[in-house]
């Protein structure tokens, strides 16, 4: 192994037809690091993560995955990567027992029968073992999809959009989960849409249009983005008509009553806070999806 | 370098396609209850020889020589003379609508030149419209004409009946003196059913994983193609064994076809044949997109084995260039082992002939379905 990289792909490139997908992406993934991956629905995240795992074949572009080229060793990759695909496709007229075993025959686990039982108590899946996947809530699907992807104790999670659909207990026992694995040395690269799963990252990367927009700590994106945030509080509806007409404000959500207004230029909308009457206002943090909303705004403004 | 196949991964295959198998109950219903149902129902019903065929005769000669050579019409089972349309006319229009095979006009004066030594000529008129339906009736009519009247013409009149011929034929119908058709229906059906069923079980094997988006995991396994065609192969293998257990069951006990050769020999070319079939179901499955496809791949296949084979009808009477079409599918093959064998008593060297073609066949579908089989997503 040559370094302590999970994932090291460089100028990952892949086109659909002439619709370019994924376009000179690079991303390094450190070991034992959740990496959060970002993007609107049809960014090519999804894209990325299988031709990591050796399901899609980059059209241009070289790298490692495990120290492992992602070009030609795809087979050695598949032993030791986890992949959980973003739809669930494991078998719906199997139990969850009989796909998890399924899965671990597939890898030659040593003590197969412990192992699934193991795996399926950690999840706490054993009062459903022996209910059919088919008949399964979209919660308890995920969960299979992660017990079977972490059947075989790989070095490499990929989850695509693991938790889209599951209650908030549950993606919150899922990130434990996460970081559970991670302390033990597992890498994750992890596809989500939730703004507070993007926040328990180690690191994040945000891709629009097949192209590398920003990646860094959560802190470091957000420090970036250069955007002060002010929440507003007011009782009257017609505030945030008002609010976007302010210079600076570039960002105006409501929450209940009170509005996130946001912009680049701090100073500007304070003052355009003070002159407003009855409004009270206060500096706020800003958060990541004031930051992601920005770039993909600028995405969209340099888009031919 | 490491075998890429391994034991463990094929048997992972096929023990979830057994569970797979066992929970669609009714597909495993179906490719248990078909062979039986089709036997049955195509067993006793398809009948190459058909006799009691709808007859109308104009006798404008009653005699008893017309009553006579009417009376031995009869006699031979392929007639069945009606007593209506009452006219030629309604004769017709029975005949054209299908009620009416044959119209028998004995002109008026038959019997007078008959007996006159002038060799009067009857009319047999017949609906040929299916030469297969009317053939043995016309041959039989044909040979009546020698020996219907042997009883009447006697004393003077003897010599106006068929001079003995000089020489004799004698005809000795091996394999099945009988003539009975089930003796070749039978074995034929277990061929053409087992093409039907396996083919279309296995045709949709991968395409249902496409269809349930279980492919994107299966492609993510460390899994080989070809761990993942033998392990979808074997299980059907085993049904297609009981498929032909149903059937050869069925056809000893319900309709006594003998089983002369040795069985042995029959299930382990069943086995080669079986093959043959799921290779294609495989080969067929990695072309189709949905299992829509996969049904309509089947019966583009199937069509052709059924009636190019011999099955349905002899392969002699085809063209050469439909023989050679003929030639290349399994079942042409397997109808010429499982006749062999069950009704000729063949033994292997008889039957070799007919084996190899059908290992060629399975190796290069085989090569197809697997340079086919999609090892990524792209």
């Amino acid at each position: 192994m040559s370094s302590e990289s999970a994932i090291d792909v460089h100028g990952l490139s892949k086109s659909f037809g002439d619709k370019h997908v994924v376009n000179d992406l690079n991303l390094q993934v450190g070991k034992g690091e959740i990496f959060g991956f970002l993007g609107p629905n049809g960014s090519g995240k999804t894209t990325v993560i299988r031709m990591l795992c050796g399901l899609l074949t980059p059209d241009a572009g070289s790298g490692t995955c495990l120290g492992f080229d992602v070009l030609s060793q795809s087979a050695e990759i598949k032993k030791q990567v986890g992949y959980m695909t973003q739809r669930f496709s494991f078998y719906e007229d199997l139990s969850i027992r009989e796909n998890l075993d399924f899965v671990a025959r597939l890898y030659d686990m040593p003590n197969r029968k412990q192992t699934v039982q193991a795996g399926m108590e950690d999840l706490g899946l054993m009062d459903r073992a022996d209910q059919l996947a088919g008949t399964l809530s979209g919660g308890w699907k995920q969960r299979l999809a992660l017990a079977a992807c972490m059947l075989h104790r790989p070095r490499l999670l990929l989850l695509d959009e693991p938790t889209a659909g599951v209650d908030p207990k549950a993606r919150r026992d899922f990130w434990d989960e996460i970081h559970r694995l991670a302390e033990q040395g597992i890498s994750v690269l992890v596809s989500t849409h939730y703004m507070d799963e993007a926040a328990r990252c180690h690191r994040l990367a945000y891709i629009a249009y097949g192209h590398l927009l920003a990646s860094g700590t959560p802190e470091a994106l957000i420090d970036q983005s250069g955007l002060s945030s002010f929440s507003v509080k007011d009782n009257s509806s017609a505030l945030a008509e008002r609010l976007r007409k302010l210079p600076g404000v570039q960002q105006v959500v409501a929450m209940g009553n009170v509005y996130s207004v946001s912009g680049q230029d701090g100073a500007l909308i304070e003052a355009g806070l003070a002159g407003l009457p009855d409004v009270r206002f206060e500096r706020t943090d800003t958060g990541l999806e004031q930051v992601f909303i920005q770039l993909m705004e600028n995405v969209q403004d340099a888009a031919p | 370098m490491k075998s890429p196949l391994a034991w463990h991964r094929l048997w992972a295959i096929v023990l979830k396609e057994f569970v797979q198998m066992r929970r669609d109950r009714i597909t495993f219903a179906m490719m248990v209850g078909i062979p039986v149902m089709q036997l049955i129902l195509f067993g006793f019903a398809i009948n190459t020889d058909p006799k009691r065929l709808p007859t109308v005769v104009f006798n404008a000669s009653p005699s008893a020589y017309t009553r006579s050579f009417v009376a031995s019409m009869e006699n031979s089972g392929y007639f069945d003379v009606l007593t209506s349309p009452a006219t030629v006319a309604e004769a017709r229009e029975a005949m054209a609508i299908g009620d009416v095979q044959f119209i028998v006009s004995i002109p008026p004066d038959f019997s007078r030149q008959l007996v006159r030594g002038e060799k009067p000529a009857l009319l047999l008129e017949a609906d040929a419209s299916d030469p297969a339906a009317t053939g043995n009736a016309i041959s039989a009519l044909n040979s009546l004409n020698q020996s219907a009247l042997q009883h009447d013409l006697k004393g003077p009149l003897a010599t106006l009946g068929t001079p003995p011929p000089s020489f004799e034929i004698r005809v000795q119908r091996n394999y099945n003196p009988e003539g009975i058709t089930q003796y070749n229906i039978v074995p034929g059906l277990m061929g053409t059913i087992l093409t039907m069923t396996l083919i279309m079980m296995t045709g949709m094997a991968m395409t249902r994983e496409l269809e349930r988006g279980t492919m994107e995991n299966l492609l993510a396994f460390p899994v080989h193609p070809l761990e993942v065609m033998i392990g979808k192969i074997l299980p059907y293998i085993m049904v297609g064994y009981i498929q032909v257990a149903v059937i050869l069951i069925a056809a000893y006990f319900l309709f006594s076809v003998p089983i002369v050769g040795s069985l042995t020999l029959l299930l382990a070319c069943v086995l080669i044949f079986l093959a043959a079939n799921l290779t294609v179901g495989m080969m067929f499955s990695t072309i189709a997109k949905s299992q829509l496809q996969a049904m309509q791949m089947t019966f583009f296949f199937f069509l052709p084995s059924l009636l190019l084979s011999g099955f349905m009808f002899p392969f002699r009477g085809m063209p050469v260039w439909a023989q050679f079409i003929g030639e290349g599918l399994p079942l042409t093959h397997f109808l010429r082992i499982v006749r062999g064998i069950m009704l000729k008593g063949n033994g292997w060297t008889e039957t070799w002939p007919n084996v190899w073609p059908m290992l060629v066949f399975m190796v290069v579908v085989m090569l197809i379905g697997f340079k086919r089989y999609r090892k990524t997503l792209d």
